[in-house]
């Protein structure tokens, strides 16, 4: 859908982003007791307007949270400059696609951050099953809309 | 405290996704697109983060509970059952289109490119929707 834009190989700047992402995942754990999957966060937040949800106890950390999501990269472009990113445009496509990641992840119980890296660090098999199968559905969209229906 | 908390805690992961390129669309899509313009930069921000997250759980995971909460609620289901697949795979297909995962959806809405702003408001509806499938599934196939 988005056309393939060339991005450079950056071991070092996604080695050091993915720790953070591990500290925080930590930081979670030892305040909250909680695995850091921000299907779960979000869906634990949304729990506050949608009167359909279980209304969970602690949404008030998980707002936070979220709040903190949006406000990061507000302050990397602050320190260095530009952000690099690049959305497709087709809002059609997009919104499909949106709908799809928010019913996946939460019948799957999970996204990258809970079966990915929290399910992983716990050497959870479940998790592993999940994420195998996202990896290869994901990979396999890509391949379709790049390289056959192009 | 727990809203301080759990602001920079959010924070911090949010640096890391605008840090590591998983809040680039481009770079989620060039990661999964093995044979074309492969970028394997990604492997970097999931190694990464594993890593530091396994070691981490085995240390904090001593404690009685943790700091601001009474108990450490660590998932129980070991099942690889129907919902984690078709709901892993509903979520690959969607990754695959949009190259957005719920966290960096979240980062990219300062941005507020028509592509973010028509993917997050139905990531929001499709939250909402997914528990009552789960729910239909799970009992399904009990």
């Amino acid at each position: 859908m988005l056309p393939a834009v060339m991005t450079e190989f950056t071991p070092w700047a996604s080695l050091i982003g993915g720790v953070l992402i591990g500290i925080s995942a930590v930081m979670v754990m030892m305040l909250f007791g909680r695995i850091a999957g921000i299907t779960g966060i979000s869906t634990g937040a949304l729990s506050l307007i949608a009167p359909s949800q279980a209304k969970a106890k602690d949404w008030d950390w998980r707002i936070a949270f979220i709040a903190g999501l949006i406000v990061a990269p507000l302050l990397v472009s602050f320190v260095s400059g530009d952000i690099e990113q690049t959305v497709s445009d087709n809002v059609l496509g997009m919104a499909l696609a949106g709908l799809l990641v928010g019913m996946g992840t939460t019948i799957g119980s999970g996204c990258t951050s809970g079966h990915g890296v929290c399910g992983l660090a716990r050497l959870s098999s479940r998790s592993l099953a999940a994420v195998a199968t996202f990896m290869l559905f994901a990979a396999a969209t890509v391949f379709l809309l790049r390289h056959v229906w192009s | 405290m727990r809203i301080l908390f759990g602001f920079l805690s959010g924070l911090v992961f949010g640096i890391g996704l605008v840090i590591s390129g998983m809040s680039n669309p481009a770079k989620v899509l060039n990661f999964l697109d093995v044979f074309g313009a492969w970028d394997p930069s990604l492997a970097f921000v999931m190694g990464g983060a594993t890593l530091v997250t396994f070691i981490g759980y085995r240390v904090i995971l001593q404690r009685e509970h943790p700091v601001l909460l009474t108990d450490f609620q660590l998932p129980t289901s070991t099942a690889i059952d129907k919902p984690l697949l078709v709901g892993a795979a509903l979520f690959g297909i969607g990754w695959g289109i949009g190259g957005f995962c719920p966290g960096p959806a979240w980062t990219a809405l300062p941005l507020m490119t028509p592509g973010t702003l028509a993917f997050l408001p139905a990531m929001l509806i499709g939250f909402l929707l997914g528990q009552p499938l789960k729910n239909v599934m799970t009992s399904a196939t009990k």
